[in-house]
């Protein structure tokens, strides 16, 4: 069995190890994802109720395949989702995901996106809200590889910090051998809006709805382009904050 | 109604208001006109309770209740309504989740029963039809893409919903044109003049008070009233300004 990483790899270095050692004899073996030619995938990542929750997953997406993952990464104790994703010609993938941390909780995302083929797209959206003294992370490397001509990716990464002890870390990564190719990204990281939230109050919302409201707002478009009606993950996701705001 | 007395205020040490007393009695609208920084737009701050606007002296009642020992929600729920000169954008959060949210905040703080999604709507509607705005702009997200015009009468919309017994409007009239400005004025009278009700009309100037007859008219100066009188003095002011109709 593969030995339990250590935080000098550069994808473990905010994780929290010891509680990934209480998991890893589960997953030293990534679960594999193949989406064949054409073909088009939804995944729906939704929490359970473990205090560490970890899932690694490697994925192909062949010629023209998509694949759209949606997760709320809100473990109490570590929370951990790790992607590793290579795009053939003409495939699509994206990622909508949350962290959202209270208490002493790490919870991190951390994606490979390979662009192997010509003419691949991605585009990944995380938003972390992250109270008490919580870390939330996003480690994201786009790979474009010498041959991937007109690739187009884009990573979005904002986060929300509640509380002073609360830490959040970006750090998308680009890597890039062809020459005619698009990769955006962008991160911010900030705190809840002073005039928004005396506007819900002279509105007359108590003040913790008054950020449930205005944390809704801030996470509640990476739920948007579910097809299909399953409110499942915005539920939760609404109930999450709700906890912590 | 509203009752504020020799009410002093500093916002980031500096004193802003400096002894300032006016009375609204039930049923009136009363006009504050004055020159840019004499403290209009802080007495309205101070009288919402925005955090970092201080009060160091004086009292503010209403209908008898201490209104700067409230926070800002439970002014709202006790029936103050504060129109914003610059209406906030919430991005990601649609008016009639935030207006329904906030509604209900207000009606379970009063110990009523709150508002089904179905009845929001038909309350939304009705409202946002007084004032002539597209009830579909309440399906976007709280005044982002709304030009000035439409966050003034969103704000009167929203005035509508929640029915409040004191409004203090803040320039709801800057940056209207004609028509807006006709209809925020027929907003005003149709949602505010009623016999328990009192409105606190903020206005650089008489325009808005051809729609809007004011029974008293205020004029504030260096964080002070310094001119009380009828409808006439709004009159005189536009005439002489602010310098020599306080003289």
């Amino acid at each position: 069995m593969t030995a339990l990483p250590t935080r000098k790899l550069e994808a473990f270095r905010y994780a929290d190890i010891a509680a990934l050692a209480s998991v890893w004899s589960e997953l030293a073996q990534p679960e594999r994802i193949l989406v064949s030619a054409q073909q088009r995938l939804q995944r729906i990542w939704l929490p359970n109720d473990e205090e560490v929750q970890v899932r690694r997953v490697e994925m192909t997406l062949a010629a023209n395949a998509s694949a759209h993952i949606f997760a709320l990464n809100n473990a109490s104790r570590y929370g951990r989702i790790e992607l590793d994703v290579s795009l053939h010609d003409g495939a699509d993938f994206a990622l909508d995901a949350a962290n959202v941390g209270a208490g002493n909780s790490t919870l991190e995302i951390v994606t490979i996106v390979r662009h192997l083929g010509v003419a691949s797209t991605s585009r990944q959206t995380v938003r972390s809200v992250l109270g008490g003294t919580a870390t939330g992370s996003y480690m994201g490397k786009v790979a474009v590889a010498r041959d991937a001509q007109q690739t187009d990716s884009v990573q979005s990464v904002k986060a929300m910090l509640l509380d002073r002890g609360a830490t959040a870390n970006a750090k998308p990564e680009l890597e890039i051998y062809a020459d005619d190719v698009k990769c955006a990204h962008g991160a911010t990281v900030g705190e809840l809006d002073k005039e928004q939230l005396f506007y819900a109050a002279a509105r007359g919302l108590d003040p913790a709805s008054a950020r449930a409201l205005l944390l809704d707002g801030f996470v509640g478009g990476l739920w948007e382009r579910i097809e299909g009606d399953d409110l499942g993950i915005a539920n939760l996701a609404r109930s999450a904050l709700r906890a912590v705001a | 109604m509203l009752r504020i007395e020799n009410l002093h205020a500093t916002v980031a040490g500096k004193p802003i208001l400096n002894g300032l007393t006016l009375s609204i009695p039930a049923g009136e609208v009363h006009a504050l006109m004055g020159p840019n920084g004499a403290g209009k737009s802080t007495l309205a701050y101070v009288l919402g309770g925005r955090p970092s606007y201080e009060v160091t002296d004086g009292s503010a009642t209403f209908d008898g209740q201490d209104l700067l020992a409230l926070e800002p929600h439970e002014r709202a729920a006790a029936g103050l309504f504060l129109g914003f000169q610059y209406p906030v954008e919430i991005p990601g959060v649609s008016y009639l989740q935030f207006l329904r949210e906030s509604l209900n905040s207000q009606r379970r703080a009063r110990g009523e029963a709150e508002l089904s999604g179905a009845e929001f709507i038909r309350l939304a509607k009705a409202q946002a039809a007084t004032l002539g705005m597209d009830a579909d702009m309440l399906k976007r997200p709280v005044n982002v893409g709304f030009s000035g015009g439409e966050r003034k009468r969103a704000e009167m919309v929203q005035m509508g919903i929640m029915n409040p017994r004191l409004a203090v409007l803040d320039e709801t009239d800057s940056g209207l044109d004609i028509d807006a400005l006709r209809s925020v004025g027929a907003g005003i009278n149709s949602i505010m003049r009623a016999p328990a009700k009192a409105v606190l009309l903020i206005t650089h100037y008489q325009r808005l008070l051809d729609y809007v007859a004011p029974d008293r008219v205020h004029v504030l100066t260096e964080g002070r009233i310094t001119r009380s009188g009828g409808p006439e003095l709004a009159h005189q002011l536009e005439r002489e300004g602010y310098v020599e109709a306080a003289a």
